[in-house]
């Protein structure tokens, strides 16, 4: 399943699932970077956990749910997320942001579950999703314009919001 | 990335079955490290063997008061587990500190075990290493090796074990259990899982070809100041120049391991009983006989710095309490 469809893979077993997504699927708004991990562009949802799409098999996600910034809001019905980047200007050139969006939403519901990060002081009480703890868990997403204090906006916004 | 086929195994002796017999099978679980060696052509499967409906990913508890971790649960997972956030926080701490969220949501705890070296040679296929490509050298020895290790290399190899997770199970003394194509299953010391280099640096593990790791087993808790220091280029995401797990007891004795000095976690036990002499005694003895090259021999004394920073922390937090 993708965005909710049902959706039915073939291809070469060497398909990652971000070239399943682009040129397959014609889902282009998930973005190829560095296509090795490193850069955050092509983050999605699988199962409702963030993970890089470059760096997994198509075939290896037969039976999952896989989200993408496409599932996540339209131009039409932006995701509230979405809203803030806009009044935040949390982009420039736009090419890191639909990985930014899911990686953003995808850190904080692991925030709810009580994920620690590398910045957090106490192991054991509840994690709030402070500017630092959104900065150290967002470490995966690069922006080669150098957004990061907007998109850090944009998310404090979010976060301020969703309360 | 060269073609290979695939199967999605339903049970662990289809999955040991296929590594059995077909020549050049792999396991893959989350397959951030594997996927991105074959992209290289660095490992070049002739077939995957998904494993990821086995049942190994609990955490479950173990008859002596310790936890038995499922070769698939994640990293994450792993980080979040209140057992392993109140009894063994030195394993949490270590997760959080490597890769990034999305890495760190695929990555498995038997992948961690198994991931492969980072030197800049092993990756680069127009280098020599020996790693790679058994016999043909090893560039990073006049090469760039700031990064690399410092102690347990050979002259065919100056890599380290990049990770993080494992230098916590080396300190906590766990253990990895495995089962074999014949059901035969086995139980050995991490400390003995990674092999140092020597002639053969190819070969990093104790497993056998058709062995597949079930689970990695953790002794009761041992209480005390858990600690994960990490120094490393960037704030986040990088792997380390030195890190030290630490356990500290309030009498001051304790446990002390490095990562990213050596091709595997460096612990030396002796080097433990010297704690109250202080951190450049423990170092001391802990890198005795190391073969430092000129651009990485400055990771002694940071492993030094980094375990009095590590040995204050906990000695302020046993003050406080």
């Amino acid at each position: 399943m993708v965005n909710g469809e049902g959706r039915a893979f073939d291809g070469d077993l060497r398909t990652t699932l971000l070239d399943f997504l682009r040129e397959h699927l014609d889902l282009t708004g998930t973005k190829k970077g560095c296509d090795q991990g490193q850069c955050g562009a092509c983050t999605v949802l699988v199962n409702g956990t963030r993970i890089n799409s470059c760096l997994s098999l198509a075939v290896m996600h037969v039976g999952d749910e896989v989200t993408t910034i496409e599932g996540i809001g339209t131009a039409a019905d932006l995701h509230p997320l979405q809203q803030c980047f806009l009044e935040h200007d949390g982009f420039q050139c736009g090419y890191c942001t639909p990985g930014q969006i899911c990686s953003a939403l995808g850190a904080l519901d692991e925030l709810r579950r009580g994920v620690p990060s590398h910045v957090t002081a106490e192991l054991e009480t509840s994690v709030s999703p402070t500017p630092a703890e959104m900065r150290e868990r967002m470490s995966g997403n690069i922006c080669r314009c150098g957004a990061y204090s907007n998109i850090q906006d944009a998310i404090t916004q979010f976060v301020g919001e969703a309360r | 990335m060269k073609a290979f086929t695939y199967q999605r195994a339903g049970t662990m002796a289809e999955a040991t079955a296929a590594l059995a017999q077909v020549p050049s099978a792999k396991l893959i679980a989350g397959g951030t490290n594997l996927l991105d060696l074959m992209k290289l052509e660095i490992e070049v499967p002739s077939h995957l063997v998904d494993i990821r409906d086995l049942d190994l990913s609990r955490i479950e508890e173990t008859a002596d008061g310790g936890l038995r971790i499922g070769a698939l649960v994640t990293n994450t997972d792993l980080a979040a587990h209140g057992r392993i956030k109140r009894g063994y926080g030195v394993i949490s701490r270590a997760i959080v500190s490597g890769a990034t969220g999305q890495l760190r949501n695929k990555a498995s705890t038997a992948g961690n075990l198994l991931q492969r070296n980072r030197c800049p040679y092993f990756y680069d296929t127009d280098q020599a290493c020996n790693k790679r490509l058994p016999g043909s050298g090893c560039s990073a020895l006049s090469g760039v090796s700031r990064g690399l290790a410092v102690i347990g290399t050979s002259a065919s190899c100056i890599a380290t074990y990049p990770g993080d997770l494992v230098v916590a199970l080396r300190l906590l003394d766990a253990s990895v259990e495995t089962v074999d194509a014949a059901g035969r299953t086995r139980t050995l010391p991490v400390a003995d899982f990674h092999r140092l280099p020597g002639d053969t640096p190819e070969i990093e593990t104790a497993l056998a070809p058709d062995e597949l790791i079930t689970a990695v087993l953790l002794p009761p808790p041992i209480g005390g100041t858990q600690i994960y220091r990490k120094v490393r280029d960037r704030a986040s995401y990088a792997f380390a120049l030195v890190s030290v797990a630490a356990v500290i007891q309030e009498d001051g004795t304790g446990r002390i391991a490095f990562g990213g000095v050596a091709p595997k976690p460096w612990r030396v036990e002796k080097a433990e009983n010297a704690l109250a002499e202080g951190a450049e005694t423990v170092v001391s003895i802990a890198f005795a006989g190391a073969t430092p090259t000129e651009q990485n021999a400055f990771k002694i004394p940071l492993a030094a710095r980094a375990l009095a920073s590590v040995l204050a922390e906990a000695k302020g937090t046993t003050d406080a309490v």
